[in-house]
């Protein structure tokens, strides 16, 4: 176990797998989206109060639960960098910072074009709504605060902090619907309990969250490998990769 | 103390501490982070008086009210434990309907009403096909949509 984690740790090797991966992932995602959205936008009945308009949700769930997931996934492989020192976590935290701060966007957006006819407003200060916004400011915080370093070892360190503190805005986004009177609804697809959503609808959400989630690990794989080739621009490995197939990567 | 061991610990009392520290800030904070008093709070006099807050509940079945050739309607907020009559005078949201949660910001008048300038409507967690709910409400089990009302402590 350790010692595949170290072999994938290793910079050269994630390289190679990840070319592997990451073209299984796009496609699979994109087919998956296809059907999915087939399904939410053709073969799912419209709502019995929103109409047509509920369908806005097969785009803002998905991002809505990737702007946290991917969030989480940013402090992880940020405090595994700061804690056993891996150059890759850092990387592939970087990588995965601009990818959650579209989605986060991606979510804000659709929920305000939903807001506005449904509540009758495109933003309300609402527990749930600011939180989110406070997410895409951490991430912008993130990024710039990485940005402004010259040395990326310094980028790594003080970036990586910035992620783990930031962590503790996740639950805040999760339970501010439960924890206080807000006007976003609360969750329809409940963990212990049956979802408030009936099958026909259920079906392309689910499938689209999977897809999405699938889409995101493609791009991130993408990403960090350009970021894997930047950090290591200098090290031998790259110069043969780059003098055995030039122009390759 | 290995030099990892010592880093995990950093990071680990860095989050426990930030946490903390927020939570303690939120706590502090959990009146004004109300979106919406209920009508229960707002009789007891939750809200800060002579300013403007948002009342959230129910829109009572069979309360509202319009007059003719005008913009102006009036409706009753009820959290089932207190009510609130509400008038407006504007453009209502397409969720808003009778038995359906709503806010609304405005002043409480002397009288004890509530003069409403915005209403939003508060949409619930249910998504079912309009077949599926009559079906429901035929067979007696209407969509319950207390649940979209201020929870109650």
């Amino acid at each position: 176990m350790w010692n595949w984690f170290h072999k994938l740790a290793s910079p050269p090797h994630f390289y190679r797998l990840a070319g592997i991966f990451s073209p299984w992932l796009l496609w699979s995602s994109l087919i998956l989206i296809a059907i999915g959205t087939y399904g939410g936008l053709v073969l799912a009945p419209a709502d019995y109060q929103q109409g047509e308009g509920f369908r806005i949700i097969y785009v803002h769930v998905p991002s809505s639960y990737l702007s946290t997931m991917i969030y989480a996934l940013m402090a992880i492989t940020s405090g595994i960098g700061l804690i056993w020192r891996i150059k890759l976590a850092h990387a592939v935290a970087a990588s995965a910072a601009p990818i959650g701060a579209s989605f986060t966007v991606v979510s804000l957006l659709t929920g305000m074009l939903w807001g506005k006819p449904m509540w009758g407003t495109y933003w309300e200060w609402d527990p749930r709504l600011t939180s989110e916004l406070i997410l895409l400011f951490i991430y912008f915080g993130y990024m710039s605060l990485r940005a402004s370093f010259e040395d990326i070892g310094k980028a790594d360190r003080a970036g990586g902090l910035l992620a783990v503190v930031g962590v503790v805005n996740l639950p805040i986004i999760h339970y501010s619907v439960i924890w206080w009177s807000s006007l976003h609804q609360g969750p329809s697809i409940k963990k212990l309990d049956a979802p408030s959503i009936s099958g026909d609808m259920l079906w392309p959400l689910l499938l689209l969250i999977a897809a999405s989630t699938l889409f995101f690990g493609a791009i991130l794989l993408y990403r960090a490998r350009a970021e894997v080739l930047d950090r290591e621009h200098n090290s031998r490995w790259v110069q043969d990769l780059l003098g055995e197939r030039p122009g390759a990567g | 103390m290995t030099p990892r061991k010592q880093r995990m610990l950093t990071v680990g009392l860095v989050v426990v501490g930030v946490s903390l520290a927020v939570a303690l800030a939120l706590q502090a904070f959990q009146e004004n982070l109300l979106f919406f008093y209920s009508p229960t709070q707002a009789i007891a006099g939750e809200p800060p008086e002579g300013r403007k807050f948002r009342l959230g509940g129910l829109v009572e079945q069979g309360s509202m009210a319009r007059e003719p050739g005008e913009l102006k309607v009036s409706f009753i907020v009820t959290d089932l434990e207190n009510t609130i009559p509400v008038s407006y005078a504007g453009v209502l949201p397409d969720l808003f309907r009778e038995g359906q949660g709503v806010v609304a910001h405005g002043y409480l008048q002397p009288d004890g009403s509530f003069l409403a300038e915005e209403v939003l409507a508060k949409h619930d967690e249910n998504y079912m096909a309009p077949e599926v709910a009559d079906l429901l409400a035929e067979q007696g089990h209407p969509v319950d949509n207390t649940r979209a009302g201020p929870e109650k402590n």
